[in-house]
């Protein structure tokens, strides 16, 4: 079995180690905007990693997880608002505050299962839209700027590079430590509760409260993903909270691959160069039919689904199913 | 007289206008198999789903190892003593033979919101799996997936995770469902071999296997318990044979 | 002056009400009976306005315009059930999600493509246009009047099909129990397209109706949708009933609450910290309530499903 996985880990360190080596690369050559549009890529693989916890190995399709992204962003934007730049403290808060309204709105949705799940963390993502648009202090439907956080000089976050390995860091230590996870007995249960959550109970697992946790690390995660996002555009609005934004994290999760841990991380890096480049590719194929990306872009979604389950990460050897 | 390991007592399930369990009431004592049996619809399923907890009775009360269990969720249940296999099989497809087990054993060792170590690297739950795995005589087969297993064996499997969790009391729910001849023998030797040592309730509709199993015997019709007794009392029993087994094949 | 007001936010509450049970009415069977999660529904509401109002053009009447168009949106839904939705019942809830997901992006992206990316007006028909008195002395909006009055006689309408004859029959047996209606020799597949169809209509209806008070532009079913699901979840998945309490629920408690949360809020705190506090609390209302009703019945007020 050692053998088998080796080339699964090495190609995972290989594209960490091509991920680290993007901003000096882009510096040479004199493309800082792939710093920066990398450094977004990474963010949302934090937050599609995060979902994949409860989604992929959890079984359990939260539609609104860009509410935590929200959550993450606010705090860093609100406290930013009223003067306070300090990241030490903006982001444990962010951390706090996502896991308490984690822990809330999904004390209420762990009760349900099926298409009640999915509808209504979609309502509660919507709800925290809306509170977010009703905020006039706040920019309101606007948003507002944000300024970077600062990290008592040990970091200068208005130096791409700088930003670019926080977030590369944040994504090494989420992979990793959802790696520990997935593979502790905390991460047994819940792909236990996946399988057969009947089977579970009978063999005494409290199951809401093991899912619940799991739900809450989940959307902690997409918190600080959501922290770093506000720092990434210097911006918040309820945008970000869009239900069409969890949308875009579960297709992230599926395209790479769920149930995977660097799936996630492909997924975001595929759907993202996608928002970026099809709309350029199509623009060169027909004048005007660049705007219109979405028409192509629903019906490759649909075929996906029919036809390519694994993602993109099920192209190299599978999926990851007994060991990972 | 010692206090029967399981008291059911006036217990009670209806569905819309049909009464499942009809003021039933039964008592099982440590160490015996007992079976309940009774034709199609009697209520067989719904009795074990009360027992274990995944359905609340309208009324009566189960008392379980000293206490009154009837408010109890399933996994409470478990953690008092009480495993059950299903009818339909019930496992992690997905999941090799040993970590179906280890699963069990997790449950039962200690919380399980430890989110670093290695759970598949842990003797301390590698080790019991293996000995349930070896206990039911699916040791050889202990890396394979579950899902590749042959269905006598994922019945096997249900048995050793039942038993992974330490119970002292099982309640099997046909074990012997779906299984061809030479499958039957050996889940009747299996369950023979843990005569004894646990308590079993055994829900069977194969009468063979529960005339060479059971220590008593209670007949179910309609929900409600026509009588208990010896194998040799309830083949005796006039009301059983006019009720049950006449218009069945009995062994 | 203030119980006028309520009175006529709560005619108001009763109209949005009303629009949502159309969506809803449709959602809700598809969701019971098919077991299956369908996010297109919002672009059925979508392309039902569009429909509409272009027929309204060419017709030069209002009243034709949506004769035509009710029809057109349930075969456009036929067509959607019959391509796509058909083979996605059989799969989990994240392939209909996804798939469905894509249905809604591909539809916001047609009728950007077919009528322009900026926003229609259509206007109310001049028979329409006045006031009514619904009590002596309180004018109310007769296009408004009107919108409630379809949409109680497309509840009635509804609830006749589904308590008096076969289909309904058969949609209740679904709803309730899958495999009994399969196992009473119904044509489920047939069956599911007409339940479709007839959910498209109902929600290209809401979105005709609601066109000329709003705007009709891309996307617009698409926050509808999500109070439709939760209007769903009040109600319980699969009912109709419970749709139609829900929905009018729903309708009364977001439009009174905007309108009067500030200054029920004036009434313990201060002004500013009310008129700040006030519509961030309306905002989050319903959600509030389907939170509430959750937490006393996970199934919904009126749970369809048995067993």
């Amino acid at each position: 079995m050692q053998a088998l996985r080796q080339p699964r880990l090495l190609a995972q360190l290989i594209l960490l180690l091509l991920l680290a080596a993007v901003p000096p690369v882009m510096t040479a050559i004199d493309e800082p905007f792939y710093t920066s549009l990398f450094t977004r890529i990474m963010i949302f693989a934090i937050a599609a990693a995060s979902l994949d916890l409860i989604l992929g190995y959890g079984g359990m399709v939260s539609f609104g997880h860009a509410a935590y992204i929200g959550v993450g962003a606010y705090t860093v934007g609100i406290l930013s608002f009223y003067g306070v730049d300090n990241g030490f403290i903006q982001f444990p808060l962010a951390v706090l505050l996502s896991a308490v309204f984690a822990a809330v709105i999904g004390a209420i949705c762990i009760r349900t299962s099926g298409v009640y799940f999915i509808m209504i963390t979609l309502a509660f993502a919507q709800m925290l839209y809306f509170l977010g648009i009703s905020l006039e202090e706040y920019g309101g439907d606007d948003g507002m700027p944000v300024y970077r956080s600062e990290f008592g000089g040990l970091l200068d976050l208005y130096d791409a590079n700088h930003l670019y390995y926080l977030v590369f860091a944040v994504l090494a230590a989420t992979l990793y430590f959802g790696h520990r996870l997935v593979n502790s007995r905390f991460g047994m249960v819940v792909r236990g509760m996946k399988s057969n959550s009947l089977r579970m109970r009978a063999v005494g697992y409290p199951v809401y409260w093991y899912r619940l946790t799991a739900y809450v690390i989940s959307g902690t995660m997409c918190g600080v993903a959501g922290a770093l996002f506000a720092n990434w555009s210097e911006f918040v609005s309820p945008d970000i909270m869009h239900w069409v934004r969890s949308g875009d994290l579960i297709i992230m999760v599926i395209v790479g691959g769920m149930g995977t841990l660097f799936g996630p991380v492909l997924g975001a890096t595929a759907f993202l160069l996608m928002e970026e480049y099809l709309p350029e590719i199509l623009e060169g194929t027909a004048p005007g039919a660049g705007e219109h990306w979405h028409f192509v872009f629903g019906p490759i979604l649909i075929l996906i689904v029919l036809f390519a389950k694994g993602g993109i990460f099920g192209l190299f050897g599978g999926r990851e199913r007994g060991d990972d | 007289m010692t206090e029967p390991v399981l008291a059911v007592e006036g217990l009670v399930k209806r569905f819309g206008g049909l009464t499942a369990t009809d003021d039933l009431s039964l008592s099982v004592t440590a160490g015996e198999i007992h079976a309940v049996i009774g034709p199609n619809g009697a209520g067989k399923t719904t009795l074990i789903a009360q027992l274990s907890g995944d359905l609340a009775p309208d009324d009566g009360r189960i008392r379980f190892a000293g206490r009154d269990i009837t408010g109890l969720r399933a996994d409470e249940r478990s953690h008092l003593g009480l495993a059950r296999s299903f009818q339909i099989t019930s496992i992690f497809p997905g999941f090799p033979a040993l970590d179906n087990v280890a699963l069990a054993v997790q449950a039962h060792a200690g919380h399980s919101f430890r989110f670093w170590s290695p759970a598949r690297r842990d003797a301390g739950l590698r080790e019991p799996a293996m000995a349930a795995l070896d206990e039911v005589g699916l040791a050889a087969r202990a890396g394979i997936v579950a899902a590749n297993l042959s269905h006598g064996e994922q019945r096997q499997l249900e048995i050793a995770m039942a038993l992974a969790t330490k119970p002292s009391l099982l309640l099997l729910d046909e074990p012997m469902a779906g299984m061809g001849i030479d499958e039957s023998a050996r889940m009747i030797d299996l369950l023979r071999g843990l005569k004894g040592r646990h308590t079993i309730v055994l829900i069977e509709h194969d009468m063979d296997a529960v005339f060479a199993l059971a220590d008593r015997i209670t007949v179910l019709v309609y929900g409600r318990a026509i009588a208990t007794g010896t194998p040799a009392e309830i083949r005796a029993n006039a009301e059983v044979r006019q009720a049950y087994l006449g218009d069945a094949h009995v062994g | 002056m203030d119980g006028l007001l309520l009175l006529e936010q709560t005619f108001n509450g009763l109209q949005f009400g009303v629009m949502l049970f159309l969506m809803a009415a449709g959602l809700t069977l598809v969701f019971g009976i098919m077991d299956m999660v369908n996010l297109a529904h919002g672009s059925l509401y979508m392309v039902g306005a569009y429909i509409a109002t272009t027929f309204t053009q060419w017709t030069g009447s209002f009243v034709l315009g949506i004769l035509l168009a009710v029809p057109a949106t349930a075969l456009v839904g036929i067509a959607v059930e019959v391509v796509v939705l058909r083979t996605l019942y059989d799969r989990d809830h994240l392939d209909q999600v996804l798939a469905t997901f894509g249905l809604i992006l591909f539809f916001n992206e047609l009728v950007r493509t077919v009528w322009g990316p900026a926003a229609l007006f259509s206007d109310i028909p001049a028979f329409l246009q006045g006031q009514v008195e619904i009590i002596p002395g309180v004018p109310y909006p007769a296009y408004r009047l009107a919108i409630i009055g379809v949409g109680l006689a497309v509840a009635l309408a509804l609830y006749l099909i589904v308590s008096r004859t076969r289909m309904g029959m058969l949609i209740r047996a679904g709803a309730s129990n899958r495999e009994m209606a399969g196992a009473l020799g119904v044509n489920i597949k047939l069956l599911f397209t007409l339940v479709f169809g007839l959910g498209a209509a109902f929600a290209g209806l809401a979105g005709m109706m609601t066109g000329p008070i709003t705007t009709v532009e891309p996307g617009m079913g698409d926050p509808i949708l999500i109070l439709a699901f939760v209007v769903i979840i009040i109600g319980g998945i699969g009912s109709v009933r419970g749709a139609f309490v829900a929905a009018i629920l729903v309708g009364l408690v977001d439009t009174i609450g905007r309108a009067f949360l500030p200054q029920f809020f004036r009434l313990f705190v201060a002004d500013s910290t009310a008129d700040a506090v006030g519509p961030a609390v309306a905002s989050m209302l319903i959600y509030i309530l389907m939170a509430a009703v959750l937490f006393f019945r996970p199934q919904g007020l009126f749970p369809a499903r048995t067993g």
